[in-house]
């Protein structure tokens, strides 16, 4: 059987604003399996977000290939959930609508739309603020809305983008957990980015590091931690520290290069 | 206005101590509000404060005038209050020389809210229409430059010869004093989409016409409504200009009589009554508004008002 997701060579470049072209993304190859957890670290602005587009399907690759399930992707395939870098609540829909649009978008009766949404919105632990608008919420209320708008589609691939990178640390480890908790058993494959080597960790079966800008894989490390994971645990754990600083080896260099680019750049 | 919306801020941040950072800064900005009860009598009593102040400044303007026109300057070109108000009472008990004023303010009334009907839906369909499709924006865009220089108020005239004296003539001018207030407004509404937003409808599954209707039209209508405030007044403009430009009846009519009369009472007494008129529908919108946007932070709807 195909590959969930497979990226091969895949190129994309952008127009800059002076006319000349950025590649956000070179050459870049990998795999994601059914049911796998990939998180994708790599220093800021090298095209994490960008490869995230090319596998939704929102962006087309400039050169190289994209596939979904064995299929090349043109538009976005079916079964992907995505949760973007930023909020995409609407601002003008209470929280039970927020999580019913996606139902409500695939043609289900808004009665139907809305009990699904309802057992989503208690599932991230919003009980009770159903009827709450987006700007009511704190931060990290907001962060549960869109996870429950992106899971109450049932996704096969999830897509997440920084999810918890603006929340404290006790909300990010609680929702770390939930992650884990509502993922287990769904079979869906997961690319995870974020900027936090421990929480790739401690989530990822399979942790890619990305060179800096353009971005394309320097390393691939499996990470062999037993599951079910409790994240504020497995991090204390011997087996943790020693994938960390193997893993945190290879990033530093990249971390470094990026920061030597952004300096010349800005000079 | 203004301290109905303060009053829900502070509610707000009585409430709920973890929203956004401008509610907070303000709630730390006055620490003497201590409890909601004391909140509420500061409240009431800068109301009573600003409201006494507002009637006494009006005192002062209409006895000022009242004095001066009846020792300094000549009442026959500047008028003055108990005139007006003599005019006015005249005009809703016995009558206008056209007849009852109701009819006047009913035919202006629905010339205008005909005209900003029309030249609202028209606005809002074509501004989000041109909005979201960069080739039909590419191509209008020196015709509605072009249209839009134009002295829309001459076109009052050329709609008298159009369509008469009657009121298709005034719902015409009114239309397009309208239609470009608000076709900007929901041009602009809905070029700023945010994309995000538009991809995470895309993902979540909605087709293009569902992203329209979820996504795009309701993030132009903050944008809309506030264009709508101003589009009301400029669809009481075109219909009294219509009107004075030639009519047989209506409130311009009444007011381009006085005109030729050298009755500046009867001039200003008009301008009171389409004042009121423009008052009330000012206060429905603002109504309509604030049903429609009660998602919105109550910091953010407190600026676009007054
Ligand atoms: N639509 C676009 N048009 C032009 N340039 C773009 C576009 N999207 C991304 N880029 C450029 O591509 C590069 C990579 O962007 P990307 O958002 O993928 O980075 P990232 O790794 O997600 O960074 P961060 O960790 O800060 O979120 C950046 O230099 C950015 O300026
Ligand atoms: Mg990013």
């Amino acid at each position: 059987m195909a590959e969930l997701i497979e990226l091969r060579g895949a190129t994309k470049r952008f127009p800059t604003g002076s006319g000349g072209v950025h590649t956000a993304v070179r050459d870049l190859t990998m795999t994601v399996d059914r049911g796998e957890f990939v998180a994708v670290v790599g220093p800021t602005g090298c095209g994490k977000s960008t490869t995230l587009s090319l596998v939704s399907g929102l962006e087309p690759p400039s050169e190289g290939e994209v596939l979904v399930g064995g299929q090349h992707v043109t538009g976005i395939p079916e079964g992907v959930g995505y949760m973007f870098q930023n909020d995409a609540v609407l601002p003008w829909r209470s929280v039970l609508d927020n999580v019913a649009a996606g139902p409500r978008y695939r043609g289900e009766s808004k009665a139907a739309a809305r009990s699904k949404a309802r057992d989503w919105v208690q599932r991230v632990g919003l009980g009770g603020f159903e009827d709450y608008y987006p700007h009511q919420l704190s931060g990290g209320m907001r962060k549960r809305v869109a996870m429950a708008q992106t899971l109450v589609n049932e996704p096969s691939i999830l897509l997440m983008d920084e999810p918890f990178s603006a929340l404290d640390v006790q909300t990010r480890a609680l929702m770390q957990d939930e992650l884990l908790r509502l993922w287990s058993g769904t079979g869906a494959g997961v690319v995870f980015v974020t900027h936090d080597l421990e929480e790739a960790i401690a989530l990822a079966d399979k942790v890619v590091v990305m060179t800096s800008s353009p971005a394309t894989v320097k390393a691939t490390f499996t990470v062999g931690l037993d599951r079910p994971r409790t994240v504020e645990e497995v991090r204390l754990t011997s087996q943790f520290l020693e994938i960390y600083r193997e893993i945190w080896d290879s990033l530093r260099e990249e971390v470094e290069k990026a920061r030597e680019q952004g300096a010349t750049r800005v000079a | 206005m203004l301290h109905d919306t303060a009053s829900q801020k502070t509610t707000q941040v009585l409430e709920e101590p973890a929203v956004t950072s401008t509610v907070n800064s303000a709630a730390k900005s006055t620490p003497d509000i201590a409890s909601p009860v004391d909140a509420r009598t500061a409240h009431r009593r800068r109301k009573t404060k600003v409201w006494s102040i507002r009637l006494l400044l009006v005192v002062a303007w209409l006895v000022s005038w009242e004095l001066t026109a009846t020792y300094l300057i000549d009442p026959f070109f500047y008028s003055k209050p108990s005139a007006v108000a003599a005019k006015l009472a005249d005009w809703f008990t016995v009558g206008t020389s056209q007849g009852s004023i109701w009819e006047q303010i009913v035919v202006t009334l629905q010339e205008a809210v005909a005209g900003f009907v029309l030249g609202a839906l028209a606005g809002v369909v074509l501004g989000i229409l041109l909005g979201r499709s960069r080739l039909l924006a590419d191509i209008c865009a020196p015709f509605i430059k072009a249209a839009n220089a134009v002295p829309r108020i001459v076109l009052a005239s050329l709609f008298v010869i159009w369509f008469g004296l009657g009121m298709s003539s005034k719902i015409a001018t009114a239309f397009v004093l309208v239609f470009f207030a608000v076709f900007f407004n929901a041009f602009q509404g809905a070029r700023e989409v945010d994309r995000n937003l538009i991809n995470n409808a895309r993902i979540l599954g909605a087709s293009r016409v569902q992203v329209l209707g979820t996504i795009v039209v309701p993030s132009a209508t903050s944008w809309i409504l506030a264009s709508l405030h101003s589009a009301f007044g400029f669809a009481l403009i075109g219909a009294v200009v219509g009107e004075f430009t030639g009519a047989d009846r209506g409130l311009g009519l009444l007011i381009n009589h006085a005109q030729g009369t050298f009755d500046a009472a009867g001039i200003y007494a008009g301008m009171i009554v389409i004042t009121v008129i423009a008052l009330l529908a000012e206060w429905l919108l603002t109504l309509a508004e604030n049903r429609l946007l009660k998602w919105r932070p109550p910091a953010a709807s407190a600026e676009v008002q007054l």
